[in-house]
């Protein structure tokens, strides 16, 4: 299917637009696991260094999503859920979009660089690499397997923040990329399996569209099988403490339970939905609670010392 | 003869609509903002990274 999208006149494009672009609410996830990767790491970084590195990897995020909005705009002009965004709207043209996000993509990458380290930078330019070539221009046309390989995007902004903090890659930082790894499945696939007849007109071979219903439950509950120990593992490995254990098997058992759920559910989306609303609330929560328990060992650190 | 063929000419460029003139000054007024924060960033970052002694080196 091919849409052309052409407009001789001035644009009309508000900033709003273009902040859209950008994938707001992605942009908020990625931000707030990057400044969990940037905290637990180890040594000090300089607060205006660590809001230097924030802002490149956010602005990094909103290229991502903004080249992502320009590949996509044929699939997202036939889906309910992104029909309404800028350009398929008519608000913002291709091309626009394409030079707005390859602008913002060379801005943040190169400041990271000279502003932070090159390891971080190095790392955030393969993040939108990987997200915009690998996952949104080739696997998320091609494979049932798209959100699974994709989702490494999506996982390695509390990488990059931990290089940002220390220049190298390190254990701890691996299982955070791994925990987002893991929950990309589920929480993508709890989506599509109340939209995908969109994913269906939109040809976009997603886990319900190709394999089924059954499968994608499945699939959803084995993901999220692994998803629990890997929660705790910060816990598990010593780098987080007691109180961030029990808060992230609690979380995962109630994943689990919602994924049963999700499993046994024969008529109607209400489990899926369920989960997909809690899924979001698992992460955040779980990187919240791993804030807070690195900035509790700092406190009680510096009223001893 | 020039002259009278010039004269008839419609006026040439793009008339802008006051949407469009809106959404403009809009876009220049948040690229500026932007700009200004990068400026910013930039001045604070060079202030960290060279306040280990940079003006008290031997002259």
């Amino acid at each position: 299917m091919s849409v052309t999208y052409s407009r001789a006149e001035p644009s009309i494009a508000g900033v709003g637009d273009y902040i859209e672009l950008m994938k707001p609410r992605v942009m908020s996830l990625v931000v707030f696991t990057a400044l969990v990767g940037l905290v637990v790491a180890p040594g000090h970084l300089h607060p205006v260094l660590a809001f230097a590195a924030l802002l490149c990897i956010t602005v990094g995020a909103g290229a991502a999503g903004a080249l992502n909005m320009w590949y996509d705009a044929d699939i997202d002009a036939c889906m309910a859920r992104t029909a309404g965004r800028p350009i398929p709207r008519g608000r913002v043209t291709p091309g626009e979009a394409a030079g707005f996000g390859v602008t913002l993509a060379a801005f943040s990458i190169v400041s990271l660089g000279l502003l932070v380290n090159l390891v971080a930078a190095a790392l955030l330019a393969f993040t939108i690499v990987f997200y915009v070539v690998i996952y949104t221009m080739w696997l998320k046309r091609a494979t049932p397997q798209n959100i699974v390989i994709g989702g490494a995007a999506g996982a390695l902004p509390p990488l990059i923040g931990w290089t940002a903090a220390t220049g190298s890659i390190a254990v701890e930082p691996i299982v955070l990329f791994l925990i987002i790894f893991f929950w990309t499945p589920p929480h993508f696939w709890a989506l599509a399996l109340y939209r995908s007849e969109d994913y269906a007109r939109a040809g976009v071979p997603m886990l319900p569209v190709v394999a089924g219903v059954a499968e994608t439950r499945r699939q959803i509950l084995v993901y999220t099988l692994i998803l629990t120990p890997l929660g705790a593992a910060p816990w598990l490995l010593g780098y987080a403490g007691p109180l961030y254990g029990a808060a992230a098997l609690a979380l995962g058992a109630v994943m689990i339970a919602l994924a049963l759920r999700v499993r046994a559910e024969r008529d109607g989306h209400k489990a899926s939905k369920q989960l997909f609303g809690f899924s979001i609330l698992y992460l955040f929560l779980l990187f919240a609670m791993l804030l807070a328990d690195r900035l509790s060992v700092s406190l009680i650190g510096h009223s001893v010392a | 003869m020039n002259n009278a063929v010039n004269e008839q000419k419609p006026q040439a460029g793009i008339k802008l609509t006051p949407q469009q003139l809106r959404a403009r000054r809009a876009r220049s007024i948040a690229i500026a903002l932007a700009l200004g924060v990068f400026v910013v960033v930039i001045f604070l970052v060079t202030l960290v990274r060279l306040r280990s002694g940079v003006l008290t080196r031997p002259m």
